[in-house]
């Protein structure tokens, strides 16, 4: 039993239990901050232990580290955390606004370390049943969050999350017990025979009619849940109408994780069925993705459904990339999974607090964002060109990469997706820039807001643009060697 | 002890029920009858999963039976009644959908889950697998439920039913997940229900009606 992991996942669960009884307490904040941090701090442990031994599994093999999944835990714990800081002030001026009781921001501080531990489960499960259990409660404990303020289109963007991602992931259950049929052709049934570690020893002989069925089932599952299109529609309502904390963690995290999850899956098919059947579904998903998505942003008017069209892009693009499947292509698509997580949080963040200022999301009532504020304007631009993947922020890399490799192996793509991330930058930008500068009438909020994420964020995804340290490059090369 | 081929008929008449309870619950308009025949349909799913747990000596299938008849036969049954006598949608009856029209869309989608299910089950080495096909049509006839209900109730029975499918397929291909994947999966709908039955509190505040048709207005422009 490793204490790490130990940590790792018991210090959310703790904090969701702490907090369902004190959730309403003044210092609930300050307590939702302190757990974060600490589960942070327990997955920089497990960082440093992996880094210095390797690999390990522990709790009977049911949990295990690989360097594929600990880069993804210290990445959701990290914006789970500053997350956890920007929603202090986001949610006391919502609270101060009306928009909230006492009771539900008890609700709220609760579901929000539950869900940090779900998706730190799904990350960490060796036992892919667990992980489907896992992914399903990190639906669950996500639907009272999006229905938090009780308006109308609230309860229906909740509804939808709850019905859409309900229906997509009994798919991969379904998916899962096929995996566990194949599996238990070679590995005898109990246990074992779900086990990622055991099956990734054995992926030459499962069973491949079996496999290629499960897979589908995999992609329709999980895909809903990272948002591929056509399975996507629950995703912009979820993103526009929750509190944009949620919606910082469900674009920057949630999406992510789900994304794991299937590639975790293609592993296994590839090895029963060679490189080609899962590559061409995730290719073809992600490149419908990037480009759907795309041509949606221009037709948007409310702002974090904007940014929520911008995660599905992305999600393809990433999905493209594993699609791939060089090593190269695993590389890039890890770089670029990092970096939007990171952008896009930032994203949410200044977004959340110019919404508060302007009291709106509609973007052609929100203007002149510097003249009030400058900082939530600048890093509003800041973020918006990073994401749109101007140098030298680290989605250009990443993008540069993709793009390249594209080229190279599969050239048809690459048309499609300049074009589409051609009109992206073009619907994006030109709806962001007149919010930043223009003309304003919006008054000072009661709480500064937290900024700091904003530009620690921001500065992160910078540096990740012009240079990445040896040993993070090193790690992201073993995590796609697991993929390729 | 009991023959193979004997052991063989009564899984093929569980599973024959199984379908034949989808396709009622597809044709039921009255939301009461539906909690009923979903109970009816977790008691088939019980009596099932305790025979292949008889026949085969598979310990681990007599708690997935009790876990199931515990969860499916009384608890959610139980919570899908209160709700309803508290939400007092009684009368909740639906006529806008054509029924004979959905069961005909059924009939093509058993058709399609038998030819799904042919590859998978030969591979299987159950004494269930030739109920794979069924299993996966109930699944795919709640999927047809929930598309085709215009209220919240009836699509969370679906949603409920498709879960039995799903458990009736993992019986039928490999005698039942791992203990500890049961016991999730069985937590995640009892939360699931709890948090649905907070949910419909809410809508019903706001709207004044169970009609999910008041939950379109988030479109597209």
């Amino acid at each position: 039993m490793s204490p790490e992991i130990l940590a790792v996942l018991g210090i959310p669960l703790a904090g969701g239990a702490v907090l369902a009884l004190f959730g309403h307490w003044k210092r609930a904040a300050e307590i939702n901050i302190a757990f974060s941090s600490a589960t942070f701090v327990a997955a920089a442990a497990l960082v440093v232990r992996v880094v210095d031994r390797g690999p390990f599994a522990s709790f009977e093999n049911q949990l295990f580290v690989d360097a594929l999944n600990v880069f993804l835990v210290a990445l959701t714990a990290f914006v789970a955390m500053t997350t956890s800081i920007f929603s202090r002030p986001y949610m006391r001026i919502e609270q101060e606004h009306g928009k909230l009781t006492v009771a539900r921001l008890r609700l709220y501080h609760s579901m929000y370390q539950l869900f940090s531990f779900t998706m730190l489960l799904v990350l960490l499960s060796n036992n892919l049943g667990v992980t489907w259990v896992a992914t399903e409660a990190a639906t669950l404990t996500t639907v009272l969050l999006v229905s938090l303020y009780r308006t109308p289109a609230s309860l229906e963007a909740a509804w939808k999350y709850f019905i859409l991602c309900g229906v997509g992931i009994a798919q991969a259950l379904f998916g899962t017990i096929l995996v566990y049929l194949a599996a238990g052709k070679v590995l005898g049934s109990g246990m074992d025979a779900l086990l990622w570690t055991e099956l990734a020893q054995v992926r030459g002989s499962l069973e491949p009619t079996v496999m290629s069925i499960a897979f589908v089932f995999l992609l329709v599952g999980y895909g809903t849940k990272v948002g591929l299109v056509p399975l996507h529609n629950w995703l912009p309502d979820a993103h526009a109408e929750g509190p944009t904390p949620v919606s910082a963690v469900l674009s920057g995290l949630l999406l992510n994780v789900a994304l794991y999850a299937l590639v975790r899956f293609k592993v296994l098919a590839d090895g029963a069925l060679g490189a080609e059947f899962a590559s061409r579904l995730l290719m073809g998903f992600g490149i419908l993705s990037v480009a759907v998505a795309a041509f949606f942003l221009s037709r948007q008017r409310d702002i974090k459904r904007m940014f929520a069209y911008s995660s599905i892009e992305h999600m393809g693009l990433i999905t493209f990339a594993f699609g791939i499947g060089s090593p190269v292509a695993a590389f890039a698509g890890l770089l670029h999974m990092t970096v939007h997580s990171l952008t896009k949080s930032a994203i949410f963040f200044a977004v959340g607090h110019a919404a508060q200022k302007t009291g709106t999301q509609v973007m052609e009532d929100i203007r002149g964002l510097v003249k009030v504020s400058p900082t939530v304007g600048w890093g509003l631009i800041l973020g918006t060109v990073a994401i749109l993947g101007m140098p030298p922020f680290g989605v250009f890399a990443s993008e540069f990469l993709i793009l390249t490799t594209a080229m190279r192996e599969q050239p048809w793509a690459t048309p499609i997706l300049l074009v589409s991330l051609g009109v992206a930058f073009a619907a994006v930008f030109g709806k962001v820039q007149p919010m930043v500068f223009g003309e304003t009438t919006a008054k000072r909020l009661p709480h500064p807001p937290a900024l700091v994420p904003v530009f620690l964020h921001l500065a992160l995804a910078l540096m990740l643009g012009l240079y990445i340290p040896p040993y993070l490059a090193s790690w992201y090369r073993e995590a796609a060697r697991l993929i390729g | 002890m009991i023959t193979a081929a004997f052991a063989n008929q009564i899984i093929n008449l569980f599973a024959a029920v199984m379908l034949l309870l989808a396709f009622a619950m597809l044709a039921q308009r009255r939301v009461l009858s539906l909690i009923d025949l979903f109970a009816m349909q977790g008691l088939v799913l019980t009596l099932s999963t305790g025979f292949v747990a008889y026949t085969t000596g598979q310990t681990h299938l007599w708690f997935s039976a009790g876990i199931t008849f515990a969860l499916k036969v009384v608890l959610l049954p139980w919570i899908l009644y209160r709700l309803i006598r508290q939400l007092d949608v009684k009368w909740d009856v639906e006529g806008l959908i054509n029924i004979p029209t959905t069961m005909l869309i059924g009939i093509v989608l058993v058709i399609l889950s038998f030819n799904v299910a042919l590859p998978i089950s030969q591979i299987a080495g159950t004494i269930t697998k030739g109920t794979l096909g069924i299993a996966l049509a109930s699944v795919l006839l709640a999927f047809l439920m929930m598309i085709t209900r215009s209220k919240a109730v009836p699509q969370v029975i679906g949603f409920l039913a498709m879960e039995n499918g799903l458990f009736f397929a993992a019986t039928a291909a490999t005698y039942g997940m791992p203990m500890v994947v049961e016991l999730g999966i069985a937590l995640d709908v009892l939360v699931g229900v709890v948090i649905l039955g907070v949910f419909f509190f809410q809508i019903r505040e706001r709207f004044d009606s169970l009609d999910i048709r008041h939950l379109e207005k988030l479109k597209e422009e």
